[in-house]
């Protein structure tokens, strides 16, 4: 994935700067041995026998992830501040801290398989290969956005991906990431989707109906409950008779892995795609922090203290997702701590290159209004009073 | 212009009626029938509206884009195909078979749809014909089988939800709402949902207040939403298939009572347009505006109103979201008194909302304020009295055109 960092390095106009980078990136380790590195914590399982702690990882593959995570965590927070300046309305849920879950999740899986998340998706829309101007046009709303602008910051999708998005209504998502996974069955096409929620959805009912279909048809769902132990101000304890959200499929298998450690994701939702493809459904609990409030408009820290938060975030609790990789690469001299930086610093001008572009994209037209309410096709235009008139022409 | 003849004793019998009937109940009024162009062996018929350019008949297709049941008058040509006599449940299973047949992404979904054969009958036999997969039971959980079908619908699969009755999809009115409508938009486009939600609805004969409503009202406003009520064999086929051709998603409103109704349709494969409205009866005097069971009493007072020298023009909308304003237009210009006869409760009903884009739109062409009877603002209650007391009866439409047309 080192190559996907080079990628969206070359649309910002000083892509000659990544170049001699990649060079001197690797020192004393070559890009494709595998190192086997254990996991924070073992895998727990209900029902299920929990995969291994060893996961086999390349230091590219460490290196991409470094990368990945740095752009997202950078882009969260360049959100961040463009929210403050006005620049981003309404609702803006930011995903720092979470990052390991998005990219520990596409080192396992193929562009086939779905992903299906709720309003917390920026970082998974980059995860999927949609690029930094798509994303910040898309929250600004330019016509450059991912979603024409027409959908905003909890509405990122990219079809051709595979990612359906991108949902507002906590938990209405889980349905319909079965129904992907269904029609995979059904078009026999040996992919699974992974059906994002938080631990606040995890006590909707349409969850329960989802995966009791899913586990009598047999589909290739994989619900991932990313308990960020909060559901906006509510407690995890608060809020769910059972916390322990692995369980909670009852006769589903589940496995609770540590969500900030992105080696240990991986393995896990690659154990999760070989087990779906085959038995059906299977339920993942990814044990995550978020450092931002739920949205821009909670600061955070009303139903939580500080220093909960620091304590996350310290170097020395390694629960930092980036931190976690930073000393994983240190530790293997996969790379000097100044290339680390370097790609910390190339990273933040990226996003700020992005920005700059996002915002040049135009604003809308007023007729666009209109487009894409209804697809054209078979006699379905948008008309108007005397049927002749055709108030918008549709796509 | 060829029309359905929903009432042959308002015409005085100079031409023999046919025995195509249509039963409705102890009910009984017959079609009549005139000529219409056929062109080699498929009749096509292009209305005044281009549908598409001319992409349907590309497709080799007889696409029917007239709203009403054409039939080569008897004189006109000797190898006229008689067609067959169904009832309405197993137009709509022809409907829907036909389009399994045609196109494998085609699935149903819905309870007790699959091996029980559809609590009214209409996906009897499609579970042994196209196995477990394609015409799937669920368990009792709207809110998720919806989503999943629209779920499924974004990967290009088109999925048949069905609603047992239409009053259980307000358990899946967010997945309708926010998922299905509005997909399509806030994705920019990227995602189609071309899914067909179905179901009957509408008040029965004493089935309680929980299982007589009227979801047309509920999901009017739903931007990205096509809604259609069927109300004949004839047009219960043709919109079933429309529907699920269409990338749009569809609600296809069905109706409890009208299940049984018995109607000759043709052979030859047919589809009808989604937003056309359907003439059933031309006249001079006062534009009807009705839909699904609403026809049949509208028809029945039609007799009576014929009988005291009245001349109603009835036109079934069909289309309840968008209007067909083209032809509810046309109507108002030629007789501008409008009565519109629904279902619905009168608070916020397809009426209210008809009543409104008339005005907006045809207002100088009124003679008379727009008159609208609907269903009273109650639960439905179950007493067999009061519950017909809820619906508006044909002595009430009778009442109605006679102050209009004072």
């Amino acid at each position: 994935m080192a190559a996907a960092l080079l990628r969206r390095a070359s649309t910002s106009p000083s892509a000659s700067l990544l170049r001699p980078l990649s060079g001197r990136l690797f020192s004393s380790s070559s890009d494709e041995s595998v190192l086997s590195i254990e996991t924070s914590v073992p895998f727990t399982g209900h029902k299920i026998e929990p995969p291994s702690r060893m996961v086999d990882t390349t230091p590219k593959e460490l290196l991409s992830f470094f990368s990945d995570m740095a752009l997202m965590r950078r882009m969260e927070i360049a959100a961040d501040s463009l929210y403050k300046a006005k620049l981003i309305r309404g609702f803006c849920h930011l995903y720092d801290g979470q990052e390991a879950v998005a990219v520990g999740m596409e080192a396992a899986i193929t562009k086939a398989d779905g992903i299906i998340t709720a309003y917390r998706d920026h970082c998974t829309f980059l995860g999927r290969g949609g690029n930094l101007v798509q994303a910040f046009s898309e929250l600004m709303g330019r016509q450059a956005g991912c979603s024409n602008g027409k959908g905003g910051s909890m509405h990122f999708y990219k079809k051709d991906a595979s990612f359906y998005g991108g949902h507002g209504i906590v938990g209405a998502q889980v349905p319909l990431g079965c129904g992907v996974a269904f029609a995979q069955k059904y078009n026999k096409e040996g992919a699974v989707t992974f059906a994002l929620y938080g631990d606040g959805a995890a006590n909707q009912g349409q969850l329960f109906e989802a995966l009791n279909i899913s586990a009598l048809w047999d589909l290739p769902a994989i619900l991932v409950c990313e308990n960020n132990h909060y559901g906006m101000g509510t407690a995890e304890w608060r809020a769910a008779k059972s916390p322990a959200y692995y369980k909670r499929g009852d006769y589903v298998p589940g496995l609770k892995v540590d969500g900030m450690d992105a080696l240990a994701v991986k393995q896990a939702c690659k154990f999760a795609k070989e087990y779906a493809l085959s038995n059906g459904p299977i339920i993942l609990e990814m044990d995550t922090y978020r450092y931002h409030g739920h949205s821009m408009s909670d600061p955070g820290s009303t139903y939580r203290t500080r220093d909960e938060i620091s304590g996350v975030r310290q170097v020395s609790r390694e629960r930092d997702p980036i931190e976690r990789v930073r000393k994983l690469i240190l530790a293997h001299d996969i790379a000097p701590a100044s290339e680390l930086k370097d790609i910390e610093k190339e990273v933040r001008k990226q996003v700020d290159d992005a920005i700059a572009q996002a915002k040049e994209s135009p604003m809308h037209d007023p007729s666009e209004l209109f487009t894409n309410v209804y697809v054209k096709g078979y006699g379905a235009e948008s008309f108007g009073a005397d049927r002749k008139e055709i108030r918008a022409t549709l796509p | 212009m060829a029309s359905l003849q929903m009432a042959a004793l308002l015409s005085a019998p100079s031409t023999p009626v046919p025995s195509d009937r249509v039963r409705v109940g102890s009910l009984r009024l017959s079609a009549s029938s005139s000529s219409a162009a056929r062109n080699g062996g498929a009749l096509v018929v292009r209305s005044e509206a281009k549908v598409s350019g001319g992409g349907a008949s590309a497709r080799g297709l007889s696409l029917i884009t007239h709203a009403v049941a054409e039939k080569a008058a008897a004189a006109s040509s000797a190898d006229s195909k008689p067609g067959h006599e169904l009832l309405l449940f197993e137009a709509l299973r022809e409907g829907l078979d036909e389009e399994m047949e045609r196109d494998p992404t085609v699935c149903v979904m819905g309870e007790d749809v699959g091996h029980y054969g559809g609590s009214y009958k209409v996906t009897k036999g499609l579970a042994t014909k196209y196995g477990d997969l394609r015409v799937l039971d669920t368990p009792i959980a709207e809110n998720s089988f919806t989503g999943m079908g629209i779920g499924s619908a974004m990967t290009g699969l088109r999925p048949v939800v069905e609603g047992m009755n239409m009053g259980f999809l307000l358990l899946a009115y967010n997945q309708i709402s926010n998922n299905c409508g509005m997909l399509h938009y806030t994705s920019g486009g990227q995602f189609k949902i071309p899914i067909v939600i179905r179901g009957p609805g509408g008040v029965g004969r004493q089935l309680g207040a929980e299982h007589s409503q009227r979801l047309e009202s509920y999901f009017q406003s739903i931007p990205g939403l096509q809604m259609v009520a069927c109300s004949t064999p004839y047009n219960a086929k043709g919109l079933m298939k429309a529907a699920i051709r269409s990338e749009n998603p569809v609600v296809l409103f069905e109706h409890v009572l009208l299940y049984n109704l018995k109607e000759r349709i043709p052979d030859e494969e047919y589809v009808l347009s989604l937003e056309e409205a359907e003439m059933v009866r031309p006249g001079e005097h006062v534009t009807i505006l009705t839909y699904s069971r609403m026809r049949y009493h509208v028809m029945q007072a039609a007799k009576t109103l014929v009988n005291k020298g009245y001349d109603p023009e009835v036109i079934d909308i069909r289309s309840l979201k968008p209007f067909d304003l083209y032809t509810i237009g046309n109507s108002i210009k030629k007789t501008h008194r409008v009565l519109i006869v629904e279902e619905c409760m009168r608070t916020g009903g397809i009426g209210a909302s008809l009543r409104s884009a008339i005005i907006d739109n045809f207002w100088d062409y009124l003679d008379a304020p727009i008159l609208c009877l609907s269903s009273q603002d109650v639960p439905t209650p179950y007493a067999g009295t009061l519950e017909n007391w809820t619906v508006v009866q044909p002595e009430q439409i009778v009442a109605a055109v006679e102050q209009l047309c004072k």
